[in-house]
């Protein structure tokens, strides 16, 4: 049987991307501007992303239920389409000013974006293997992008081999889940033998496997190394996208598998405890801020897991009652993608040439400098400490929400003090730009340029940042439709 | 359900634009921003005032309402009102912030603008806090006031400012996530976040919460309330804001930060929780006398005066407390009444205390003494505010303590009894503390030579006595335009010992409560000179 149209229309947008990072593999010999590069991976994210509209028209699942394309995946190909627009935006300036190629990163970008796109929309275990691959593989290579840095290298080096792991994890797990159903295909899987010994098993190991993807604790270790030595824009790409995607995975099992949604509970309770505590206690005494960053994302990791844990705990009473803890994931993974890579940018940005301005001192009297710069980033670090009037705010509240709906008032509560601690690391930076005077050095360089593909980042990231936090309605009510997972 | 226009949404709304058209203007010519500041400021009390036509005397329940709709998913409501005790709390708000923009006129120099900017978002914040009637909202304001309040602080306060803005922001977040937990879990048991509605389903009781979970409700409201307030043992951040924050900060934070959490407690604890409240009676008023106590011992020995007046608040908030959870008609009143006058002196003092501070640039006692003989109109002024802050029959401060003592004599003789004390030991710190600083020889040399008070500060405290001395004398303006909403709340926290409304028609009563207790008033006075 050969592939209908319609098959090739649910799989559109990761096709264009794959398409285009062929186009500008083969193209990289050929042609030297740099410019053109560029122009190309803008318009091939964004052609991949307006095909996403394509695929939710024609709905439904596509190669014999190996994908599934319907309003959740179109959400998550619209996340990472997006982002990949953005990254290619914040990146091109730096990768100019570290005198990188382009052309392979923007490749990379394209297949890590695809495979992104293959997790968000895969109904079947290997496709969501392939989806895994394909995106960590082009990360573990970005992650290692500046070649002639040591830290770089060791960040690349390090991923490459505890993902690698997780990924055999995550595979063995599949293995073990087909010798129990018979199948690979999630939704051909409410029949089985729920109590099964090696579905439990699989099962296990799959999360074990997702979990060091999301940065979960205790598999969270290899977080703050891989964020400090990638590239920032490479760092910005990975606590929002492949993030994103391995949670959507990750959802998607919980909502078509029965046996997964009731064994995890506690599972997804102590991860959900672990994570924000490794995170944030972690962040309290960093003092280089893509370190810190990253420990803010492990945390944030754990606040999403909280929606998770009360997806468990809800799902028992059928999805219908789940839908709230599916959008409070949902919304907390687009206003969260919005502020990091916002946030990343920044440092980026400010990092300098060679990446050498990363410590907090560096911030120190930022706001005298470049008072813009300053007070975009404290609106971003407002957002992930979840203040109101901004995305992460309703992000935070919805997982609260979630959180309590399900009776779990102790996970709120611990999620409350979390809030707190965190409270304490993103004011610090905020304290460092508002309340201290600027080193001699730094205030005799002057400001540092922001070119235009840069200020276009900030823009939307901020105003994605703001108008989400004022007006969530056009979301929310997309990702509640009774229909957001499979027609 | 509606009625009255858009005048409370201006409110909340108008400071913002203001602050807005400071960010776009040029930040070099301070005069013209120190202008505008001033000017939207007085606007905004201007349009405040005409909230007293449109609240009724003796009408219930909440007035100049707006309502529309946010947010679809949860249902979330932009829903704002106002009721006696919220209006005389936004009038304050809206005095105290020209008061603070004239204030900050000299002492100001650097980062004009972004000054100018916090302080008006501060007034926003505030502002729309005592106006929300949905509990989301109410949070948001809640929340969006800490930043503004931490910059002040953190950026134009004294030498320690960083570590006491820090401390600020955690200390009031740590409380209101809980609270946000507490409003999610009501909205769970409730599904609505309207405050008016919830309380009409309580009343009517189609919603009856289980004793555990309404204790729990409670406890997530009163943390974020007790640590606002603060209330013993949760007042250690407030020295610190206090000591470190500008002239400005201080008497926004004295003068009307404080009370959002006694605000809140009425507000939010004993309408929605009357059960926990009445179980909770007894500890909270114990803490709240260990509060009076504490906070005027403490002040007692202070060798810095700032954070003497700092401790005072400590003293004098225990006694709104306990005001209000004596759960009587006139402790009740008292308390409403306290929070004004204790926002109108304690505002006062931090200004003067601000004033010896921009001529001499400390805050030690001992640095000062004799101070009446250069400048004998800032002494003048600085002895009529603490008279008030002590309790003086004829000013401000002794209509609420009297009213807060002589209710909860009645509900508890023991409570009044150890919160007398209270009014004892603050007559002793603040004319031990006025003696110290304004009388007796000048030791050092420097301070025979300050200049007193300017045009601008006598203007400043002119206007501050003004309002002391109309607060003592004229109770009754305010008290009648309080007394509904204060029964209101004592009949939703004890239906079955709601007492006799005392109001409208009480103003008299009250007058000639106020002439009883002269005597009293005058032996106090005695016991504190000594």
């Amino acid at each position: 049987m050969l592939p209908q149209l319609i098959d090739v229309q649910r799989v559109l947008p990761e096709l264009i991307w794959c398409g285009f990072g062929v186009l500008v593999m083969l193209l990289q010999p050929f042609v030297r501007s740099r410019q053109f590069f560029t122009f190309l991976a803008l318009l091939g994210s964004l052609a991949g992303t307006a095909a996403a509209f394509t695929s939710l028209l024609h709905g439904g699942p596509g190669f014999f239920g190996l994908v599934q394309s319907d309003s959740f995946s179109f959400f998550f190909r619209l996340l990472v389409g997006t982002v990949a627009f953005l990254v290619v935006l914040a990146a091109e300036p730096y990768l100019e000013r570290e005198h990188l190629p382009v052309a392979e990163f923007y490749a990379l970008l394209f297949f890590a974006t695809a495979g992104m796109g293959v997790l968000a929309s895969a109904q079947e275990l290997l496709t969501g293997f392939i989806g895994l691959e394909m995106s960590s593989i082009s990360s573990y290579v970005l992650a290692g992008y500046r070649r002639d840095s040591l830290k770089s290298s060791e960040s690349a080096m390090k991923y490459f081999l505890l993902g690698s792991f997780a990924t055999a994890f995550f595979l063995y797990g599949i293995a073990l889940v087909y010798g129990a159903t018979g199948t690979t295909l999630l939704d051909k899987m409410a029949g089985a033998d729920e109590t099964s010994t090696l579905l439990k098993l699989g099962l296990a190991m799959i999360l074990i496997g997702l979990g060091f993807k999301v940065a979960a604790a205790p598999f969270q270790v290899w977080t703050p190394d891989v964020y400090e030595g990638a590239p920032t824009p490479v760092t910005a790409l990975f606590s929002a996208g492949p993030k994103a995607a391995a949670f959507a995975l990750l959802l998607r099992i919980f909502a078509t598998v029965p046996a997964a949604t009731k064994y995890w509970f506690w599972a997804f309770w102590l991860l959900a405890a672990l994570t924000m505590f490794a995170g944030n206690l972690g962040a309290l005494v960093q003092t280089n801020i893509k370190r810190l960053l990253a420990y803010s994302s492990i945390a944030h990791a754990g606040y999403i897991l909280v929606a998770f844990a009360a997806v468990t705990s809800m799902a028992q009473g059928g999805s219908a009652e789940a839908a709230p803890a599916y959008a409070a994931v949902l919304f907390y993974l687009l206003s969260y993608a919005l502020v990091k890579l916002g946030a990343f940018t920044i440092v980026s940005q400010l990092g300098g040439a060679g990446e050498k301005s990363l410590s907090l001192d560096d911030y120190a009297g930022l706001s005298q400098r470049q008072p813009f710069v300053a007070a975009m980033l404290s609106v971003y670090l407002l957002s992930l400490l979840g203040l109101p009037v901004t995305a992460g705010f309703f992000g935070k509240f919805y997982i609260f929400k979630a959180a309590v709906n399900s009776h779990l008032i102790s996970l709120a509560v611990l999620m409350a003090i979390n809030s707190v601690i965190g409270a304490y690391y993103y004011l610090r930076v905020i304290v460092v730009m508002y309340m201290r005077e600027p080193s001699a050095e730094a205030a005799a360089l002057g400001p540092v340029q922001f070119p235009l593909g840069v200020n276009a980042v900030l823009l939307i990231t901020f105003v994605g940042t703001i108008l989400f936090g004022v007006y969530p309605n056009p979301v929310i009510n997309f990702i509640l439709r009774p229909s957001l997972l499979g027609h | 359900m509606l009625n009255g226009g858009h005048l409370l949404s201006v409110l909340i709304f108008f400071p913002a634009i203001g602050a807005a058209a400071l960010m776009v203007l040029r930040g070099d010519d301070h005069k013209f921003i120190r202008a505008i500041a001033l000017a939207v400021s007085i606007a905004e009390f201007l349009f405040s005032l005409a909230m007293l036509r449109g609240v009724p005397i003796g009408a219930s329940g909440y007035q100049l309402e707006e309502f529309s709709k946010w947010i679809s998913a949860p249902p979330i409501h932009y829903h704002v009102g106002v009721d006696g005790i919220s209006m005389f709390l936004v009038l304050l708000t809206t005095f105290l912030t020209p008061i603070s923009v004239l204030a900050s006129w000299n002492s100001i120099q650097h980062r004009v603008k972004e000054f100018f900017v916090m302080l008006l978002m501060l007034e926003v914040g505030v502002v729309g806090v005592f106006l929300s009637l949905d509990t989301f909202l109410f949070f948001l304001f809640w929340e969006l006031m800490l930043i503004p309040m931490a910059f002040l602080i953190g950026i134009w306060g004294h030498e320690r400012r960083v570590y006491a803005a820090v401390k600020f922001v955690l200390y009031t977040m740590a409380g209101s996530i809980l609270m946000l937990v507490g409003i999610i879990w009501l909205y769970n048991a409730t599904g609505t976040f309207d405050l008016p509605t919830i309380q009409q389903a309580l009343a009517g009781g189609q919603l009856i919460l289980a004793p555990r979970t309404e204790m729990l409700l409670f406890l997530a409201f009163f943390f974020a309330f007790a640590i606002k307030v603060p209330l013993f043992p949760l007042h250690t951040w407030l020295p610190d804001a206090h000591v470190e924050a500008p002239t400005a900060g201080s008497v926004m934070l004295a003068g009307v930060l404080l009370k959002l959490g006694t605000y809140g407690m009425i507000r939010f604890c004993l309408p929605l929780f009357p059960e926990a409240s009445r179980r909770a009676a007894r500890w909270v008023a114990v803490l709240a006398i260990i509060g009076i106590i504490y906070g005027a011992l403490v002040s007692m020995v202070q060798p810095n005066l700032k954070k003497l007046v700092a401790y005072s608040s400590v003293s004098h908030l225990g006694f709104v407390v306990l005001g209000i959870f004596a759960f009587h008609n006139i402790s009740m009143q008292g308390a409403v009444y306290q929070m004004l006058a204790h926002g109108i002196s304690t505002g006062a003092l931090f200004l003067l205390v601000g004033m010896l501070y921009d001529r001499r640039h400390t805050f030690e006692i001992s640095e000062f003494g004799g101070l009446s003989t250069p400048m004998p109109k800032l002494a003048a002024f600085f002895l009529f505010v603490a008279l008030s802050s002590l309790g003086l029959p004829m000013l401000n401060g002794f209509v609420g303590e009297f009213l807060i003592l002589l209710g909860t004599y009645q509900r508890h003789w023991g409570w009044a009894a150890w919160a007398a004390l209270g009014v004892i030991l603050s007559a002793c710190y603040l004319l031990w503390s006025y003696q110290r600083v304004f009388f007796g020889e000048i030791t050092v040399e420097k301070n025979r030579t300050l200049p007193d008070a300017s045009a601008r500060e006598r203007w400043i405290l002119a206007t501050m006595a003004v309002v002391t001395l109309w607060m003592g004398i004229g109770s009754a303006f305010i008290t009648r335009r309080t007394a509904v909403a204060a029964q209101t709340v004592i009949e939703q926290v004890e239906p079955q010992r709601a007492y006799e409304v005392a109001a409208p028609a009480d103003g008299g009563q009250l007058r000639s409560v106020s002439a009883t207790s002269a005597a009293t008033g005058t032996n106090m006075e005695r016991l504190g000179v000594r």
